[in-house]
């Protein structure tokens, strides 16, 4: 059984029917992208699967075991993190307080120090700054705090959603990077993205999404190939 | 989805007659106040400076109680962006439970080397002004986390005037329970005779003598502890982040695996906790308690929150401050009776609404708390 499985997931905004029945599967160690427009749906997805939404048809198994009953809050404790649309960092409180709330679901202090070095490591920026209010920071930054304070969380699977919405292209490839090294550290990744190119250059799958719904699946490979995706989403014509 | 996207802004905004006629009604009555002040001091020359450090000393002993109390708002507020407009109630909750606490100790007999025939509360008086805060903070906790639990929780996600309605209907009920079971007469706050109501240390200012009451040094010292204290919370706890993350964003601050709604019950026993100590304090200084006395003091505190910047707790126990000293001395400086010291709090409120809606230390209010 796959680590994440979600099957046939309908969620709605009121009355707004945003997913329409969604079903995908992320395995233990794999980067996965889900690629779309806007409005496609991405982001429900991840909300869906954090909890924050519930959907009203559907089930999100992680590991085994449903989360239909589980509040975000214990979501997190089961080992998902995310990284909001927007960044959503606490822009009045300090880059480490910051780092500190991300890992509020881990009870061991032990490991703290050593989850700082290794996100310091990954984002020397933020050792610079982490005595400065997060409001202060450029994109770039509070993108790299948004990620390592999920880090700190010492997720078993880290949701991204649109890592590089709002960054200079040379930012984007460095966080891109830094995701792959997250990665090839053991975190499974399941990576929502409008940059297509980008996320399928370093995922081994995707999913193509359209209006709520799942229109494509493949290897990254096989979608860069794709005819439709070069067209819709790589801007190859 | 949810992140409030930077609207995009005119850089220049004109000058609008509202806001041409708001500088001339500033200029005029900041003129005023200035001549006022001239007249008082250097003119007229009615209150020596006696006077002036009993009306200091006054303010700063009330401008504490409202600060704790309006630190109570701006902690709701800061989290659910609502007016938690039962406050007042929950300070009364607070005070009465320190007057059954006196009277129970009172009815306790004891004796002492110096007087064998006396009771618990005269010859225990620190251990009862102790346990008196602990119960009448303990009772207010408990209102404060059951009001959030029965009235404001179930309203989560009603339009934001709801909860506000709510919030009075709490206010009424509790006001009226009150008065349903401890009557509605008012009573006397029976304090320990060692901390018995306008005894204390005599300085003598300028010709005259003024009386630093225990009961006032008290209720001054003990709110700058509960301040202090409770600004350690919120820096550096982890509760008090989390709070703090909570205020900020809650989708974000689940996803760090915050319990949302855990943080908000406890905001509303700290906030109440500090109401109750408010409360106590009131009893003990100023001697009176009955069913509606949380209601001046709250809707003064609220004042002071929203003057300090409703949301901002450094704001809150500043403009509790600064509201009590400008209402006990202001009479005096505008000439006015002083039973209008009521009219000059609430004609505050008036003009900071008017004037900087934001208070004097808030940020200027974000799309989503509007």
């Amino acid at each position: 059984m796959a680590f994440l499985e979600v099957h046939d997931v309908h969620t709605y905004y009121g009355n707004i029917h945003a997913l329409k029945g969604i079903s995908l599967t992320v395995e233990r160690g794999e980067i996965v992208t889900l690629i779309g427009g806007n409005g496609a749906g991405k982001t429900t997805t991840l909300r869906t699967i954090c909890g924050l939404l519930k959907p009203r048809r559907g089930k999100v198994i992680l590991d085994g075991e449903d989360l239909a009953d589980f509040k975000t809050h214990q979501i997190v404790y089961k080992g998902v993190a995310m990284v909001p649309e927007g960044r959503g960092v606490f822009a009045r409180l300090t880059v480490e307080e910051n780092l500190d709330l991300g890992a509020y679901s881990r009870n061991d202090r032990a490991t703290y120090a050593s989850d700082l070095e290794r996100v310091f490591g990954l984002f020397p920026r933020l050792k610079e700054r982490r005595k400065q209010v997060a409001g202060t920071l450029s994109g770039g930054e509070q993108q790299m705090l948004a990620i390592g304070r999920a880090l700190m969380a010492h997720p078993r699977i880290l949701l991204l959603d649109e890592p590089s919405m709002g960054l200079a292209p040379i930012l984007v490839e460095g966080i891109f990077d830094t995701i792959k090294d997250i990665n090839r550290e053991g975190t499974t990744i399941l990576l929502v993205e409008q940059n297509a190119l980008m996320a399928l250059s370093i995922a081994s799958r995707g999913y193509v999404l359209q209006t709520g719904q799942i229109v494509l699946q493949d290897s990254a490979e096989n979608l860069q190939a794709n005819e439709m995706v070069q067209k819709a989403y790589l801007g190859i014509e | 989805m949810e992140t409030a996207k930077p609207r995009t802004t005119a850089l220049k905004v004109p000058l609008s007659t509202y806001r041409i006629v708001q500088i001339i009604l500033a200029v005029i009555f900041a003129g005023y106040l200035i001549w006022r002040i001239y007249q008082v001091f250097f003119v007229e020359a009615v209150y020596g400076p006696d006077t002036w450090m009993r009306f200091t000393i006054a303010g700063l002993i009330l401008g504490g109680v409202y600060s704790l109390i309006a630190i109570g708002y701006t902690l709701v507020y800061g989290i659910l962006f609502m007016i938690n407009f039962a406050h007042g109630e929950v300070m009364m909750i607070g005070a009465f439970g320190g007057y059954f606490t006196f009277e129970a100790l009172r009815a306790i007999p004891a004796s002492t080397a110096t007087n064998p025939d006396t009771n618990f509360l005269n010859a225990h008086p620190t251990i009862s002004v102790i346990l008196a805060f602990l119960i009448g903070m303990s009772l207010s906790s408990t209102s404060g986390f059951f009001l959030e639990k029965i009235a404001y929780r179930p309203l989560r996600g009603a339009p934001r005037l709801v909860p506000l309605i709510s919030a009075i209907g709490a206010s009424i009920f509790l006001q009226n329970a009150a008065q349903l079971l401890f009557g509605a007469q008012r009573r006397d706050y029976a304090n320990p005779d060692a901390l018995a109501r306008g005894i204390g240390f005599e300085i003598p200012v300028g010709e005259g003598i003024v009386v630093l009451t225990y009961t006032g040094v008290l209720t001054f010292v003990l709110s700058i502890v509960i301040m202090i204290v409770l600004y350690f919370l919120v820096q550096r706890t982890r509760l008090g982040r989390s709070m703090r993350a909570v205020a900020e964003n809650k989708p974000v601050a689940a996803l760090m695996g915050i319990d949302v709604d855990q943080v908000i019950s406890r905001t509303f026993i700290i906030s109440g906790a500090l109401a109750g100590a408010g409360g106590v304090m009131w009893g003990i200084h100023l001697g009176l308690v009955f069913f509606f006395v949380g209601f001046i003091p709250g809707i003064k505190a609220f004042t002071a929150a929203v003057l300090g910047g409703i949301g901002n707790i450094p704001g809150a126990m500043l403009g509790g401050m600064f509201l009590g000293i400008v209402e006990s001395i202001g009479p005096a400086i505008l000439g006015l009776n002083f039973q209008l010291k009521d009219v000059i709090a609430f004609a505050i409120l008036v003009l900071v609404l008017i004037f900087r809606p934001t208070g004097i230390m808030g940020e200027v209010l974000t799309e989503e708390k509007i």
